[in-house]
Order: C-alpha cells, then structure tokens, then sequence
C-alpha cells in the first residue's frame, strides 16, 4: 500500500490555507475515499459535501491538482503521487468553508427561467405521444446532475463574475432542454438574449470538456440556442416579415 | 433561554426526495403555504440514486397488465404481511401519477407508438417499469424540483431537524439547525410531513448516502407514533464488491430486467436450483425461455434472476458461503453474454444501461459489455417505518404525517424494485393533500419553549467535550455491529449480542466529542446523527427477534421457515412512559373480499 499526501484547503471567507495530509491509499481508491479517511481520522470538521460516491448527485465537485472534478469519480491510480495532492473548492461562487461554497445562485437562476408549458395532450386519455429519436437529444441535457462545474469553469462566471449577466453552461443547458422538448409551448428566446446573456458565450468549449456526464454543452445546446436567438433578432427577413404582421 | 430564530406554515416537509418535493408540490396547491426543509441541497436526496424505473400499471407494453396485477404481485412479493389498503391505492393511482411526471416535463424512454416504455423487472409478472435508461430518479427528483419551485415553496436546504415539538397531543412544530452556520431554528406548522428516506447508513455495507440515517422514524418514535415491520430490511441482490472504495454501491436490477444472468465461480447460473414455491408456475425452466421473456415474448415466463430481491440476495450468500464465489467473495452477473443473441449488444448494453457502464468502466475498470461484474449483496431499502393510516398518510400524532421510504406497510416483508419510486408520488401526494386540509382545520401551536431549551443544550453538549469520543469512530464500530449482528442471516444469540453492543454505543454517543465551530462541521453533525442511528438500530433488532420465523426479508437461522402464527401479524414499536422501547404484535387488517378475490385470480 502507497502513501499520499494532500493539501486541503481550510478555512472560510475571512481566512484561510492549504494544510497538508495523508492517507494510505487502497485499490480503487477515488479521491473522495481519501478526504472521508483524513475526515474521520485527522480533520473531523473538515466540511465537504457529497452523497452518492457514484457520480450520479452532482455534490461533491471541488479542483483536484487545480481541475475542476466530481472527487468520487476521480480515481487516486490516475494521479502522480509522487507530489502532494491539492484539493481545494470551486471558484466561480463564494466560499463557505474549506471545500464548501455557497451555490444558491444557481437555484436563483433556475426560478427564474420560465417552466415547463406542454401542448394539449395528444390522446383522449390525456397523454402524449413522442419518438424516441426526438428526445434523444433532451434526454442527453436531462442527464446533467447540476454539479455545476461547468459553471466553475466559465470564465464569465469564473474571471468576469458576470453573476448579474449570465445564467452559465448550467442553465443554458435547462433551457435548451425545454425548447427542444416536443411537448413545449413556451418561448424562451428573447430572455437568453436580454437578461440571460446567450452573448456571452464565446465557445470555448471548457463547460463540455469538464461535464461529468459528457453532454456536449457547447455543439449541442448553446450554438443552436445561439442560433436561435440570431433567428429571432437578427434575421433581417424575418425582422420585416414579423414587423409587417404586426402592423397588420 | 435563548431567542431562535422562528419560521412559520401551515405545512412543513421534512425531507425533499420524490416523496417530500411531491407532498410539498400537492399541500401548496391546495393553496396553504409550504416550508420544504432538506438535509442537502435540493435535488441531490436519495431519489437521484434511483435506477431501473418507477413501477406502474401502465400496460403499455403489455395489454394485459392493470392494478389488479400489480396489487397481487406487490403482495406476493410482501409475503402477504403489507397493509393491503397501501397496495391497492398504490396500484390504482401509480399510473396516473406516472402520467403526470410526463405533464410536469419529465422525459421518459418510449415505444415504437411514441408512449411511455416499461421494462421488465424482478417479481412484476408483465414489463411495468417506466424509466429512463438506468437514471430514471434522476429524472424524477429534477422533473419534481422544476416543477415545484414555480409553486411558491419556501425551500430550506441543508438543515437538519432535531426534535418534533408538540402541545398536547398534536404536532406543533419542529426544532433544527442549518449547517452553514450552525443556528438553531423554529418552525411553526399546523401540519408535518416526514419524508426523510431511509436508514441504510445503520449498516456498513450499504447503497445509501450520510443522510440515511433514519431521522423521520427516530423523530417520529420519540414524539409517540409507533414503528411498525421494523425487521424487514432490504439487502439488493446486487451491489458493487470491488474495489473496496465501491463496495455498496448499486447495481440496477435493470441489468437483470435486459437480460443479465447471474453465475457462480463454475460458470453455472445457480438461479434455477431454488425456486419458490408460490412463484414456480411463474418462473422459465430454462435459459431459452428467460431470454424470451426478456425480449417480450409474452408466452415466456420470467427468468429466475428476476424473483425477488430477498430470495436472489439468499441464493447469493448460499454460493458464497458454500464455496462457489467470485474471487473478492460474491458472484457474477453477466450482461455481456447477450452478444450471443444480437449483433450490437455493445451499443445496446450502453443505451439501456449507460450509468452501469461509465460506473463499472470508470470505478472498477470493468467493461461490462466484454466483461462480468462480481456483485453481492448491499444494504437497500428499509421496507419498515413510520405506521400512517393508509388513505391519510396520518401518523397516530394528530398533525404528522409521513410518506415514502420513512412510512411503511406498502411493501410487507419485501419490496418489489420499482415499488418505491411509484410509493413516494402516491403516498407523496396524499401526505401533501391530507396534510393540507388538516392545516385548514387547524391552527398553530403553543411552542413548547422548555423542550427546546433541552433540545439544543443536548445539540451542543458535544463540543464541552473536545477530547471525547470520536463520533466517526463510534458510527463506524456500530455499523459493523449492525452488519454482523443483524444483517441477511440472523440468530438469537447474535442479535441479543448486538442488544447489548448497542448498550455501549449509546454510552459511548453520548460521550462523542466536536472539534471546531458549529459552522459547517461534520464531526457535529456525525455526533448528532448517532442518536437516530441508534433508535432504528435498536427498533430492527428488538423487531427482529420478535418475529420468530423467516419470511421476505427476514431471514432466521434458527427459525428458518415460515410460521403461520406470524403470517398475520406485524411488529409494532413505540417508545414506553419511561423512555423504554417496547414492541407488541398487531394483527393485520383483514382483507375484503374483492381483493382476496383479486389475489385468488393471480394465482
């Protein structure tokens, strides 16, 4: 069995440092395994959050070695060990304490966007009728588990902290997931361009690089929302056209 | 005497899973005002870990599938101990409550005609579950949550409830702390549902997260509601065994629902050796037939790998224990083999089971398309619970209510694997509804200032003593006791063992020491969960040894038949005037004719 070292970050808001820690390390290990070991034995109050240690809650997102990770999916074997193990919380919100932020604006953001409003049902019965081949694609923006490590790594949240601006991956993401729902009647375009911040996105593709769950966030939900809203607003033809029904 | 911070509803949830975000979607609805009060953030409760689907007679795969189908097998699987009003409510209402996850933006899998899919599932004679892929909770724990932030409830995440305050009879109310910062609060109700899951962290070898700790039933119990079929704990046939950082984590019975078998170290698939009595007209004699049924074929009968979970956990531990394992001690399950019968098992496999393949590729370097998985048995589901009145949801406490895993008598001695998902939508919604019209009827308590005061001087007992036990230690040393003690197999001389190990702990939990602040301190928060962890423990054993025979889930050693002298009864706890646990024998409802009509027709 090989020994790890780690450096933790303690502390809240006011004050704060990495520690350092070991833990023997056992096969299969994942990083979360080390910090409940340090947890229990070294650092009772060590705070961090976790629930299903199987990738499947979204909890327990922190930086591992500085990359923004789910640590009970982040195996120990695909670290060097040789150096100290850093481990420290998110960036794009503010701190709590040690591995803890505060993430509230997220659900903040989600309230605001406009539900689900689902076309009258299909059958007499009152339920709908949907190929598979066309919800393929919602489906894969329903597998997000909300981690938010897409948002972390945005840099509009992350270096511009545009909270007041921009929804982030997440929540463009839960918007594309509606308006590409079948059932849906709603039109949510006109806030991703005014108050949600669609503009902001300038592809860079790191939201769909650190997704747990490998939903390809950029190609396949941003740039046809992006599409979209220039449909909407920028289509000159479409522009004339909408002006000429409204006079009408 | 200190000044807390004080909250007021007229409906109070406890817990915000499936069954917690659905009573709180339905009381609001009703047009009362709802706090909604959960240990983690929300949409992380244990729902999200849900897998394989949420069972309902939808009959949209098979035509010949309707409530009386489901009723009869959720009894059969129950061995005929469940409260027969559960299971049929449970049967006639788990398809409409289906259909109104889709209305509420729920995706689910579909059929060829563009209608909700189903697949098969153990002990559901036809394909019943619902699902989506093998992250169906998913699914339902976010569909619930969008839905119902748009309804007006005022969410408390990450707070924890110590105590049920009540005045008289009734329940007033109910004391906490939120983790952030540490401080104690108030919340004033007219009603209370308790929907706090389950109590799986009370063993070592468990699917469960921290927070199944059992609170709702250990809230529940101190404040006078009775617990009833206590014995009866899930072991899931299937959980991860390697590496050991895995071990319990949750294989879906959704593998065995596509076709995966299971075979002991000679390659033998053991599962046709024993079959139950009561399900062998059900059951294929042979590995032709099982594939059938699990590609539709509607004149097979099922393979044996889907009966029930209780009998498929036994089978597991018999070749285990007889020599027959895998080499880190449990057995195989096979869903690769199926590239025998189709071309693009590979892309099947990863369609069907896409969380199965990432956790076995990413955790244990398995490919489960290529390869075996070894599994064995892990801590699942605690069918007993919190004794409510079928149709209400009502505890014996005038006011509290409780649904979902925390509530029991839907599942008898063994619940059937998508039963609970369908469990916490029905029961969800008429906790919410009952507890709405009984907040109408009510109004707010006097809140009973002394039992506070108590209540946070033992909160906050553990830090004046910094150089005591350490909690961890302590929940560590239980949960093995609890797994060696009272775990698949059981024997008197073992559990009065545990009774007295359990004398220790307690003595030792209220030694348990905190360092640090109360500000978001998990050591504190470990030292309090002890005490429920504690309460359920203790409440399992006691019930265990009462029920002198075995039947679904519990399994005696040293009684193992079943015995018709327990065949109608169920164990029943509550808390005695002197603080004592004290257990009887409650006789069952007896059941009117048209369902026992209904159960004679399944036959």
């Amino acid at each position: 069995m090989s020994t790890a070292t780690f450096k933790i970050w303690r502390g809240d808001a006011k004050a704060g440092g990495f520690e350092d820690y070991s833990t023997e390390v056992a096969e299969g290990m994942v990083v979360l395994d080390a910090v409940h070991d340090i947890q229990a034995k070294q650092a009772n109050d060590l705070a961090c959050r976790w629930n299903c240690k199987a990738g499947k809650c979204g909890s327990c997102s922190a930086e591992v070695n500085g990359m923004p990770k789910l640590m009970c999916m982040t195996r120990m074997s695909d670290l060097a060990l040789d150096k100290p193990i850093t481990i420290e919380p998110i960036k794009a919100f503010p701190l709590v304490k040690d591995l803890i932020t505060d993430v509230s604006w997220n659900f903040q953001v989600k309230k605001k966007i406009k539900k689900f409003k689902p076309r009258a049902p299909d059958a007499a019965d009152g339920t709908w009728r949907m190929a598979q081949e066309d919800i393929d694609r919602v489906q894969e923006f329903r597998k997000c588990i909300e981690c938010f490590l897409c948002q972390d790594v945005c840099h509009v949240l992350r270096d511009h902290r545009k909270h007041d601006e921009f929804i982030g991956p997440r929540f463009l993401i839960y918007v594309a997931a509606l308006e590409m729902h079948p059932l849906d009647t709603e039109d949510r375009i006109p806030e991703l361009k005014a108050t949600q911040g669609i503009g902001y996105c300038n592809i860079t593709k790191c939201c769909t690089k650190v997704c747990p769950e490998n939903i390809q966030i950029t190609d396949n939900a941003i740039i046809p929302l992006k599409e979209r809203v220039v449909d909407q607003f920028y289509d000159p033809l479409g522009w004339i056209w909408r002006k000429l029904k409204k006079n009408r | 005497m200190a000044d807390y911070q004080t909250f007021q509803h007229d409906v109070l949830v406890i817990g915000a899973g499936g069954a917690g975000l659905r009573a709180a979607i339905e009381a609001s609805a009703a047009g009362v005002s709802v706090g909604l009060v959960c240990k983690s953030l929300l949409g992380k409760a244990h729902t999200v870990m849900a897998e394989g689907g949420i069972a309902a007679a939808l009959g949209n795969v098979d035509d010949r599938d309707n409530w009386k189908v489901h009723f009869a097998d959720t009894m059969r699987g129950g061995q005929y101990v469940n409260q027969w009003r559960m299971a049929e409510l449970h049967a006639k209402e788990a398809p409409d409550r289906v259909r109104e996850l889709e209305a509420w933006g729920a995706v689910f899998d579909r059929t060829k005609d563009g209608r909700i899919l189903q697949r098969n599932f153990g002990g559901h004679r036809y394909p019943r579950l619902a699902h989506v892929g093998d992250r169906t909770g998913l699914e339902m724990i976010r569909t619930l949550q969008d839905h119902g932030i748009h309804q007006g409830i005022e969410v408390y995440m990450e707070h924890t409830i110590l105590a049920l305050l009540k005045e008289g009879e009734r329940v007033v109310g109910a004391f906490g702390y939120e983790r952030e910062r540490g401080r104690f609060k108030i919340f004033r109700a007219k009603a209370i549902v308790l929907a706090t899951g389950g109590l799986g962290r009370a063993y070592k070898i468990t699917s469960n997260s921290w927070e199944s700790t059992g609170d709702g039933l250990s809230l529940a119990y101190d404040a006078g509601a009775e617990l009833i079929d206590m014995e009866f704990i899930q072991f899931h046939p299937t959980g991860m065994i390697w590496p050991p950082s895995v071990v319990g984590i949750l294989v879906t019975e959704g593998v065995r629902g596509e076709g995966g078998i299971l075979t002991n170290n000679e390659g033998k698939r053991f599962m046709f050796e024993q079959i139950p009595e009561n399900y062998r007209t059900q059951t294929a004699d042979n590995a032709e037939e099982g594939w059938r049924y699990c590609q539709g074929d509607k004149n097979a009968r099922r393979p044996p790998e889907l009966l029930t979970r209780d009998h498929v956990a036994r089978c597991i531990v018999r070749e285990i224990k007889e020599g027959r394992g895998t080499p880190h001690g449990g057995v195989y399950l096979d869903i690769a083999w199926i590239k025998e019968k189709m071309s693009n098992s590979a892309e099947h496999i990863k369609r069907k089971l896409p969380s199965m393949y990432h956790q076995f590729k990413q955790l244990a370097d398995i490919d489960i398309t290529e390869q075996p998985m070894e599994v064995g048995p892990t801590t699942h589901y605690a069918m007993g619970g919190i004794h409510v009145d079928a149709d209400t949801q009502m505890s014996r406490i005038p006011g509290l209510f409780a649904a979902g895993e925390c509530a029991a008598g839907i599942n008898g001695a063994n619940r059937l694997g998508g039963n609970s998902l369908s469990d916490i939508v029905v029961f969800g919604k008429r906790a919410g509804e009952y507890a709405a019209k009984f907040a109408k009827e009510n109004s707010l308590g006097q809140i009973d200032q002394g039992k506070i005061d108590l209540a946070a001087s033992e909160a906050v007992a553990p830090f004046e003593r910094a150089a005591g036990e350490n909690p961890y230690s302590v929940q560590r040393d239980l949960r093995e006791a609890m797994q060696d003690l009272v775990g698949i197999v059981r024997t008197e001389s073992e559990m009065k063992t545990a009774l007295e190990k359990l004398k220790g702990f307690w003595e030792r939990a209220n030694r348990a020491g905190v360092i640090g602040h109360r500000e978001f301190n998990p050591g504190w928060h470990t030292a309090l969960d002890l005490k429920t962890l504690l309460t359920v423990s203790e409440a399992i054993t006691l019930a265990a040894l009462e029920r002198k025979e075995s039947r679904g889930a519990q399994f005696r050693d040293d009684y193992p038949d079943k015995d018709d002298q327990f065949a109608k009864v169920n164990t029943m706890i509550s808390k005695a005037a002197d603080g004592s646990m004290q257990i009887r024998l409650d006789p069952l409802p007896e059941m009117p004719d048209y369902l026992k009509q209904v159960i004679e027709e399944m036959k």
